[in-house]
């Protein structure tokens, strides 16, 4: 299977890959997948409260060349976001942006999984309640 | 200077040698007659190729060359043997005995024996991929008229023990047969001493061309007969009906030829080209050798770099050539299960690559895959969240995944 220009060059050149400082409040974190599933994405946001905006996102990530080229696209498309507006990304731009095929829409999904998952983090560290995960998982 | 990508992956197929090419080209042109055709010059000289061709393989496995019976290929060879002998030996039985770390081309035809009525035994193996002969043994029945376990393993290279299980097969009356594609050419494979009843392999993947294999019919002590899987001329003694593949035929002649001359010699460069490359990359942390290290064909290796995905990694080695047990190299999204019977974890299934290297891989190209193997690693477990854990001591089996 050939890979898109884009997911070559997030593969290549991955943006924001690392950790940020879980234990801090301002950070939210998502870990999602498995490994026996071939794919493992942690995502992680830090918040500036008093502008609900997203300052700084981070990924590290097991798995294909359309998985880390995901999840990369996300930290890059998070930043600067409101949280509002981050939750807003739907897994079909990530596929459209990338040009993943069909067999590799998964990786898109985990990623947006990971994105709702690191925002409710942040929401339950924060005295806010959790969201509804609206997406079913396959 | 090194031509990038470098080719690792001889167990799919291997490049043709050129002196295999030199001696199919007039069988190609101007020696185009039909093998059957008794009637004229045309025909004569087809036929006498066919069987020079019958000679060199007989040569190479120890057999008569009329119990060389030409197909399209291992797939072909396999499904004739065992759907031929099914049929053949209805009055005396109906189960057959196979191991769960076969060819598709085997399993999938088990499964069809299944469904028109037959029964299958499918042995599991240990880690290192061999079968356990005591449960051979105990699985044999009056009713076995077959065995078939392959020779070498074409994702570990784990060798089995054949002889042993020829034997055993023998002494409770059923027939033996081997999927020889990975190992004829590579090792001595001697039907005689083997005690190989039949046996599948083919052209391509001992620097022959694709499109032409053979299947191995014993003749004698026992005389073994397969029913034929296709109707037509009764080609290859009925067998096998279909006019003869003749340039096919010439090019697998010749490959065996070569491999009889330069085995031994090919098969020692390359088993010390093959344990370099295994040391060097055994000196990642948390990297593991699949399958048997005593008991393997010469020129492969297959290998987990455990916390970093099969298919990511493939595409970090992009100047390689190279396979993986990792689901998303295949359609469907299970990691190989050739791995998972040795007993490996979904992730360290999903984290390997197999090596095959070919008459024709030099050292230079060695030394380059090791750096390069080495440094996509690296750069992809300090992308790895299961890495970071691993370094921060998290077990990682304790973890509640999301399932997805």
């Amino acid at each position: 299977m050939a890979y898109s220009d884009k997911v070559i060059d997030h593969y290549s050149n991955p943006r924001n890959v690392g950790t940020l400082d879980k234990s801090k409040k301002s950070v939210g974190t998502g870990l999602v997948g498995a490994p026996e599933c071939g794919d493992v994405m942690r995502l992680q946001i830090e918040v500036d409260e008093a502008t609900n905006t997203i300052t700084d996102a981070k990924f590290k990530t097991f798995g294909c060349g359309s998985a880390i080229a995901s999840s990369s696209l996300a930290t890059e498309w998070l930043k600067g976001k409101t949280v509002d507006e981050a939750l807003a990304i739907d897994n079909m731009e990530i596929v459209e942006e990338l040009a993943l095929p069909p067999v590799k829409i998964h990786c898109s999904v985990l990623a947006e999984d990971a994105i709702k998952s690191a925002i409710n983090d942040y929401r339950v560290k924060n005295g806010m309640p959790e969201l509804e995960m609206a997406k079913s998982h396959h | 200077m090194l031509k990038l990508p470098i080719y690792l992956d001889n167990n799919a197929t291997t490049p043709l040698d050129p002196r295999v090419l030199e001696a199919m080209m007039p069988y190609l042109t101007e020696v185009f007659g039909n093998a059957a055709s008794r009637n004229h010059p045309f025909g004569w000289a087809a036929e006498e190729a066919v069987d020079y061709a019958r000679e060199q393989i007989a040569s190479l496995i120890n057999c008569d060359p009329k119990e060389i019976i030409f197909t399209s290929g291992a797939t072909e060879s396999d499904n004739l043997a065992i759907k031929g002998i099914f049929e053949m030996y209805a009055q005396k039985g109906n189960h057959i005995i196979t191991t769960t770390t076969e060819h598709k081309a085997i399993l999938d035809t088990c499964k069809h024996i299944e469904k028109i009525g037959g029964k299958v035994t499918y042995l599991p193996v240990n880690a290192e991929g061999l079968i356990n002969l005591e449960e051979l043994e105990a699985a044999m029945t009056p009713e076995t008229i077959l065995v078939t376990i392959m020779y070498g393993n074409n994702e570990t290279g784990t060798i089995q023990p054949i002889r042993e299980i020829a034997a055993i097969a023998h002494k409770h009356g059923a027939l033996f047969m081997t999927d020889g594609t990975q190992a004829v050419g590579k090792i001595p494979v001697d039907v005689l001493a083997d005690g190989i009843d039949l046996m599948a392999f083919t052209a391509h993947k001992m620097y022959g061309p694709k499109g032409v294999g053979a299947m191995y019919v014993r003749r004698k002590n026992p005389r073994v007969k397969v029913t034929a899987q296709m109707d037509g001329g009764g080609h290859e003694r009925g067998m096998r009906s279909g006019t003869l593949n003749v340039p096919g035929i010439v090019g697998l002649g010749k490959a065996c030829e070569l491999a009889k001359q330069e085995m031994a010699a090919d098969a020692a460069r390359l088993s010390t080209m093959r344990d370099r490359l295994e040391k060097e990359l055994l000196t990642l942390e948390e990297s593991y050798v699949n399958g048997s290290i005593e008991h393997r064909l010469p020129h492969v290796a297959n290998i987990s770099f455990k916390y970093v995905e099969g298919e990511g990694l493939m595409m970090g080695v992009k100047d390689l050539a190279v396979s993986s047990g990792s689901a998303c190299t295949s359609a469907s999204l299970e990691p190989s299960y050739v791995l998972k019977a040795l007993g490996l974890s979904d992730d360290l299934a999903h984290s390997s690559l197999r090596f095959g290297l070919s008459r024709f891989t030099t050292d230079e190209q060695i030394d380059y895959a090791i750096g390069h193997v080495k440094e996509a690693v690296t750069k992809l477990r300090e992308m790895s969240p299961l890495w970071e854990m691993f370094q921060d001591g998290i077990d990682l089996d304790k973890i509640e995944w999301a399932e997805h």
